[in-house]
């Protein structure tokens, strides 16, 4: 039905920017002591951009033809056409669920934002623009449209982590910003050579365009720099724990429920499409890297002290196995690789909720402060638990389906590798299942905590959309699978088809 | 000469004849005319010349072609660039009535002077020919020399002149040197016949003067090694001033510079490709890290100017018909960012004065949440980050650099927009993350909106981008 109407996808992604462009008129233009009036005002605002742009999402998967290779929704405007770049938007089926991934979360970010009361009405313009750029991160289907929503994410994310971070806050904003931003300008460079070879930035073109062997190589590690550093792949990560734990609470639920996600897509969307002979070539490289994130950073994560810390860790680990999924190249594994994307994100973003939970009302994040919270928060304890077990990968929820798929992936590539991982999910019940017990039971022997309240109407109200999603997916897998089956048979037949011809 | 190519050749220069003629005018009318409202009067007045002169470079000539016997030339480059540097100036005017004003320095000699550079600079966009050239940027320093001093009573004023003008008189003797030796061996001034002589030929002589002529332009466009003067002369002179400085004469500079380049030494690129690209690595390096620790924001644009002059001349050393509409895309929307960071600058001030250290702006986006957020929008723009329009600009200078060849110098343009990215987040920190009880008086309302607007420019600039590009296409091509 909204096959006809073009512009929706761009109505869809800019809808948030609107709901920020409405913040920001009333912010700089009203006087000074209205601005708690608009501060209070602007979490409603907020509130209803998210809520339209999810109903949208959700109009969008409703419409989304699951049996159609390439792109729907395309909405083209001419913009610089003289030098070939162009404003195209349009989703496939690798892209479509992570637009909703996306405009699930957001709502719930803003719910979560009831600790933040100082310059509310920033906070709330800075993540709608956040909104914005990440959806036209999976929507664009321009080269330089693409690395316009890709860099323009971290602008927005450099101020919530700065004004509204921790105590680390500056450090951390900075090494986040530069970080990310020196792995993506080398990609920068490898796209104005692509667009140069090609003629155009358009992707479905460049889909299309097969480049010569040695520029695959070059070209695939320029956009490696890029994709490794925001997975974040092994030993790129280190910006992450820091990010992590000076990020405000929804700051953090959306760095790892999506912004993590955009180093994955990336290398859906080009590496492994465009550079099909360079991705065969280095994905030993990936492999290698992948397993030693699984293993080594569960380590890591094991011997953290503060909980944020001990997620973000967790969460290199899972992205490793999203690493090696995608460069199994098989069915199953780039399946269980977007399955284990979509599933982390519902999973990490409920964990650091769960640890805004408390720190809202303790401020600490150290494992050591508690202890015992079984007996005053309960439910909060029950939800805690769920996620810890799907962080985990037990079966029955979203996190098994995952992690089950990517390993079978890399096995029919090696056992090897699927063995690492496998220890991988091992040590992933060590250190969530030590946090579990440190921190929810055993007796209560901080007498601060005599206190502590269990869960309040808001939490649960944003707890149980996740935990829904959770089980749900954990149950009916084929509710993903469906939707990016014909997409990613697509693109490992035309993967073969290109490795084939140039084997000859 | 009969009258009708006179008049021919005149109606190519209508708009240095509107700029000259109204600067006379308006000096005579200073010197009759008494009383405080007679500067701003001529002050309104000189805004009026510039935004006529601009106008009339982009609308009212109607032909392209040469004058003078070939001495000046007009043709799209000349009419892009002129209406930039009219329009520029002209904002840069405006934001300077209000601090003339406040500091006691409305003298009608300021804006008679500011006309008058731009009438340098509107020839120097049009030289054709070597003494047009020094004529154009002889008439545009030595009104900027003065500019640079024009409070006389502030010794680091004084001090910012004099330096400028010991050294600009030594880069401009390194010029003349040069292009006297230009001329001996090629028996010519005029660019057109110069290329022929190159082109039949190159020989030491050429070479050599080819050499002082680079040396002598880029010390007016501040490209490192011949940078020195900036920070002094940014932090000294008055802040209106330093805008106009770091706005309309880039422009005039960097076109010429790309003139002399591509037109009369056109065919030996070879020669003169690693002299530009090691000009620029060396500016962006030390653009982007001079202004790390910067303490002084007129000091900390000065090095980022050198460090935008950097990319500009990666640009120029891409040496095609990309890299001339790419510098020209670059520099108009690193005019926006610049004509409006300093709109903010201008707006630093407290009842005690102006300020201009970076910590004074420390806690902006919550004491004044309409100019934090513009500047942190212009700082990001003039960064080069997307999804500002100022990203457009270095991206098509690295488009151009790649298009040519030039692989090593896009990488290095690319790693230097990161460090220099350091020191642009630097000021957003300041203005985001720390807070202090410094209160700004409320800025006039000129400044107020210019740097409100182009705040906003910033952004939406991105989907009439197409439009400039459009024009600055057309311009390359003509090439």
């Amino acid at each position: 039905m909204f096959g006809e109407f073009e512009a929706f996808l761009s109505i869809l992604t800019f809808v948030p920017a609107l709901g920020a462009l409405v913040i920001a008129t009333f912010r700089f233009t009203a006087r000074n002591e209205d601005q708690g009036l608009i501060d209070r005002n602007s979490r409603w605002v907020a509130w209803l951009a998210t809520m339209v742009t999810l109903g949208m999402s959700i109009l969008l998967l409703a419409n989304f033809d699951t049996k159609a290779t390439g792109f729907q929704f395309v909405h083209e405007v001419t913009w610089l056409e003289q030098i070939g770049l162009g404003y195209r938007m349009g989703v496939d089926g690798l892209s479509v669920l992570f637009v909703v991934l996306t405009a699930f979360l957001m709502p719930i970010c803003i719910m979560a934002s009831g600790a933040i009361k100082n310059r509310v009405a920033d906070y709330m313009i800075a993540f709608l623009l956040l909104e914005t750029l990440v959806i036209g991160v999976f929507c664009a289907l321009d080269l330089v449209l693409f690395y316009i929503f890709f860099e323009g994410g971290l602008i927005p994310m450099f101020i919530i982590i700065g004004v509204w971070g921790g105590q680390n806050r500056v450090y951390a904003a900075f090494k986040f910003f530069l970080y990310t931003l020196l792995g993506s300008v080398l990609m920068l460079v490898a796209m104005i050579v692509m667009f140069l070879q090609a003629g155009t930035t358009d992707v479905t073109v460049l889909l299309e365009t097969e480049f010569a062997r040695n520029a695959q190589m070059w070209m695939w590690l320029a956009f490696f720099a890029s994709f490794a550093v925001k997975m974040p792949m092994w030993p790129v990560h280190t910006w992450l724990p820091d990010a992590h734990v000076q990020a405000p609470t929804a700051g953090s639920v959306i760095l790892a429920g999506v912004l993590l996600k955009l180093g994955g897509y990336g290398f859906l969307r080009f590496s492994l499409p465009m550079f099909p002979e360079a991705s065969a070539y280095f994905a030993p490289m990936v492999f290698v890297l992948s397993i030693i994130a699984i293993i080594y950073t569960s380590l890591v994560a094991f011997r953290q002290t503060d909980i944020k810390k001990l997620i973000a860790y967790s969460s290199v680990a899972h992205m490793g196995f999203v690493t090696m999924g995608l460069f199994a190249m098989n069915e199953t594994g780039v399946q269980g690789a977007l399955y284990q994307m979509i599933s982390h994100g519902f999973i990490s973003g409920a964990l650091f909720l769960c640890v805004g939970v408390i720190y809202d009302r303790m401020h600490t994040r150290e494992i050591a402060f508690y202890g015992g919270l079984v007996h005053r928060m309960p439910v909060f304890a029950a939800i805690f638990g769920l996620f810890a077990m799907a962080n985990v990968g037990l079966p029955g929820t979203s996190g098994f389906v995952g992690e089950i798929m990517t390993m079978v992936g890399a096995f029919q590539v090696s056992w090897w590798i699927a063995t690492g991982a496998a220890v991988g999910v091992i040590l992933s019940a060590m250190y969530m299942l030590t946090v579990y017990r440190d921190v929810v039971f055993g007796e209560m022997t901080n007498p601060k905590l005599e206190n502590i309240t269990d869960l309040n109407r808001m939490e649960w109200l944003i707890f149980i959309p996740l935990v829904i999603g959770t089980l749900v997916l954990g149950v009916f897998s084929t509710l993903i699978t469906d939707v990016t089956a014909t997409a990613v048979n697509h693109l490992i037949s035309n993967y073969d088809a290109a490795l084939a011809a140039s084997a000859q | 000469m009969t009258a009708d190519m006179l008049s021919q050749d005149l109606s190519l220069l209508i708009p240095e004849l509107v700029l000259a003629g109204g600067a006379m005018a308006l000096l005579m009318l200073g010197v009759f005319l008494k009383g405080e409202k007679t500067s701003v009067l001529i002050q309104w007045l000189t805004i009026g010349l510039l935004v006529a002169a601009g106008l009339a470079a982009l609308f009212l000539v109607s032909g392209e072609g040469t004058a003078f016997n070939g001495s000046f030339i007009f043709d799209s480059l000349a009419r892009f660039s002129k209406t930039a540097i009219a329009l520029v100036a002209a904002i840069a005017m405006l934001l300077a009535m209000p601090y003339l004003k406040a500091e006691n320095l409305g003298k009608i000699e300021y804006p008679v002077l500011v006309a008058l550079a731009v009438t340098g600079m509107v020839m120097m966009v049009s030289a054709n020919d070597l003494i047009a050239m020094y004529m154009g940027i002889e008439l545009q320093s030595l009104a900027l020399y003065v500019l640079a001093a024009f409070n006389r009573d502030s010794l680091r004023a004084s001090e910012a002149g004099l330096k400028y003008f010991v050294l600009g008189a030594l880069s401009s003797g390194l010029l003349l040197y040069g292009a006297s030796l230009v001329y001996g061996f090629a028996g010519s001034t005029g660019f057109a016949d110069i290329a022929l002589a190159v082109e039949s030929g190159s020989n030491v002589g050429l070479t050599v003067g080819l050499v002082f002529v680079i040396c002598g332009l880029a010390f007016k466009v501040s490209a490192a090694p011949f940078h020195m003067w900036t920070p002094d002369v940014y932090e000294g002179a008055p802040t209106p001033v330093t805008a106009f400085f770091a706005t309309a004469p880039k422009f005039a500079a960097i076109v010429l510079l790309a003139r002399v380049l591509m037109e009369p030494f056109g065919s030996v690129v070879d020669q003169w490709r690693d002299v530009i690209w090691m000009i620029a690595v060396l500016s962006m390096g030390v653009g982007a890290f001079g202004a790390l620790t910067q303490q002084n924001i007129k000091r900390l644009m000065a090095y980022s100017s050198i460090g935008n002059m950097g990319y500009a001349l990666v640009a120029v050393a891409a040496a095609s018909q990309t890299g001339l509409w790419a510098l020209l895309v670059f520099m108009s929307l690193y005019m926006v960012g610049v004509i409006g960071s300093f709109a903010g600058i201008l707006s630093m001030r407290t009842r005690e004065g102006m300020v201009e250290q970076v910590s004074d702006l420390a806690g902006l986006a919550q004491r004044n949440p309409g100019l934090g957020w513009s500047m942190t929008a212009l700082m990001f723009s003039i960064g080069g980050l997307p999804f500002m329009v100022g990203f457009f600009g270095k991206f098509f200078v690295v488009y151009a650099a790649v298009q040519a060849d030039l692989m090593i110098l896009a990488v290095l343009a690319v790693l230097f927009s990161v460090v220099g990215a350091a020191y642009y987040l630097r000021i957003v920190k300041v203005i985001w993350f720390d807070s202090s009880d410094i209160e700004f008086v409320p800025a006039a309302v000129s400044t107020y909106w210019v740097a409100r607007i182009a705040g906003l420019a910033t952004i939406l600039l991105l989907p009439a981008l197409g439009w400039l590009v459009f024009r600055a296409y057309s311009v390359g091509l003509s090439l």
